[in-house]
């Protein structure tokens, strides 16, 4: 059976990662070469890299550190971030990216998820959503109603799109996309769980794999994303980078749930 | 020792180099017929679909290359798939080193989602390529398509149903999954492979 994934995710500006840990064993706590290894040999089943930084320099300095992350380490890594065009695709992956993320360029042109998928497979293109709920309705447990307005933004989060999310992922999963990366805004750095009803609602309607983002504060929530949410895989920063949650704790936690993870 | 890779239209072939770098040894990523053949070990790796991958192998000489060689050789993923006789993607003939026929993926239910992408376990393994492996080991897998059980099963993983997840015929050695991309365990299968009795 095919397991559920953890899957940390850093963010990079300057070639450095941005949000702090307190990993005392790292030689160097920003470098995401040592941080991505550290989460390997821990269990992590995959990486995430976002490029934060905005500049045509830090475009070069963070191509430059995909081609070492690539030597360095023996797990899939996705990186995202600033990519706007075919040609962005290609330099990541020739760099080595296993895949890459793109999220504001696939909704202002839809048709880059299909160009994508026809160059070099569907399995390397990932589309990350950033959605809010606008109904102010809020379940018991804090998790708005799929059946409110889900809206798509784009920016990080700053404008809203006329793009609603069933409809948008459903697009993204019919013009070839191989996964969908869905961050609920109500819950991203809240800490009180994942936007499960949403999830559900993505995993049991999408052909593709859904990775929830966005509100992981307990080990709890990764069982309840992927038992309540039906999420193919959870990806979660600070709770790792600050040594919240160890991984292999998590991993084991989980194991005794009753959910499949690699141990 | 000298390790030889396939170059040809595939995508994916710049992780196995890595990988392959990382167990101490620089490989060559070559399409050259003298390069590859006087190679100790002959890597055949590879993400990709099967019709533009077989005709970029004929036009080049290199399918005469693949099945003429002596030496210990590994496929990997779209690599094993074309080691075989057959496959359904485009309805496709390869390399026939293998005789058994590459089928689609049938999703049952909702959750078989194709292609199968993650880490799934490989069980029954019986093959130097797995030495010291435990009962089940986690590998990484990306494909939509795959090769039924057969005579030259060394690996069985369960998706949808039980199929091939590794083979082997005489100096003929294939993976599913990517070994490059397995973390520890794949790592352990390609010095296994390196150190197999040429």
């Amino acid at each position: 059976m095919l397991a559920k994934r953890i899957i940390p995710c850093l963010d990079i500006k300057d070639g450095q990662t941005v949000k702090g840990t307190n990993f005392l064993n790292l030689r160097q706590a920003g470098d995401p070469i040592e941080l991505g290894k550290l989460y390997s040999e821990q269990g992590a089943d995959e990486l995430v890299y976002l490029d934060i930084t905005a500049s045509h320099e830090g475009r070069k300095t963070f191509t430059e550190l995909v081609k070492k992350i690539a030597r360095e380490i023996n797990i899939p890594f996705t990186v995202g971030g600033g990519i706007n065009e075919l040609s962005d695709v290609d330099r990541l992956l020739n760099a080595g990216a296993d895949k890459v993320s793109i999220n504001s360029a696939a909704l202002r042109r839809p048709e880059l998820i299909d160009e994508i998928a026809k160059n070099f497979g569907s399995q390397v293109c990932v589309v990350a959503i950033d959605a809010k709920c606008e109904d102010d309705t809020v379940h018991e447990n804090g998790d708005p109603r799929i059946d409110g307005e889900w809206r798509c933004y784009v920016n990080g989060g700053r404008v809203p799109t006329e793009y609603l999310l069933l409809d948008w992922a459903k697009e993204v999963n019919e013009r070839g996309a191989g996964e969908i990366l869905f961050t609920s805004m109500n819950h991203d750095g809240v800490k009180r769980g994942f936007a499960n009803a949403a999830l559900r609602k993505l995993a049991d309607t999408l052909t593709i794999p859904v990775i929830a983002s966005g509100g992981a504060g307990t080990k709890e929530h990764f069982r309840d994303t992927f038992i309540d949410g039906h999420s193919d895989a959870a990806l979660a920063a600070s709770v790792f980078h600050f040594g919240e949650i160890p991984i292999p704790e998590l991993k084991q936690y989980l194991a005794n749930e009753g959910v499949n993870v690699r141990l | 020792m000298k390790v030889a890779i396939v170059k040809y239209n595939a995508g994916n072939i710049g992780s196995v180099e890595n990988a392959v770098r990382r167990l101490g040894i620089e490989p060559v990523v070559t399409d050259d017929a003298e390069l590859i053949g006087s190679a100790d070990r002959v890597i055949f790796p590879g993400q990709g679909e099967a019709r533009s991958t077989m005709a970029y192998l004929k036009a080049h000489g290199l399918d005469q290359v693949i099945v003429g060689l002596k030496q210990p050789v590994l496929g990997i993923c779209i690599g094993m798939q074309l080691l075989c006789r057959h496959s359904e993607e485009y309805d496709t003939d390869c390399l026939g080193v293998f005789d058994v026929d590459v089928k689609r993926f049938v999703p049952k239910v909702h959750e078989d989602k194709v292609p199968q992408m993650g880490w799934n376990t490989i069980e029954g393994t019986k093959s130097p390529l797995f030495k010291d492996f435990g009962e089940r080991e986690f590998v990484y897998f990306i494909h939509s398509f795959y090769v039924p059980m057969c005579d030259w099963t060394i690996a069985t993983t369960n998706y949808i149903q039980p199929y091939s997840s590794a083979l082997h015929k005489g100096n003929f050695y294939a993976t599913q999954f990517h070994p490059e991309k397995s973390g520890m365990v794949g790592e352990r299968i390609l010095k296994n492979f390196m150190e197999l009795r040429g």
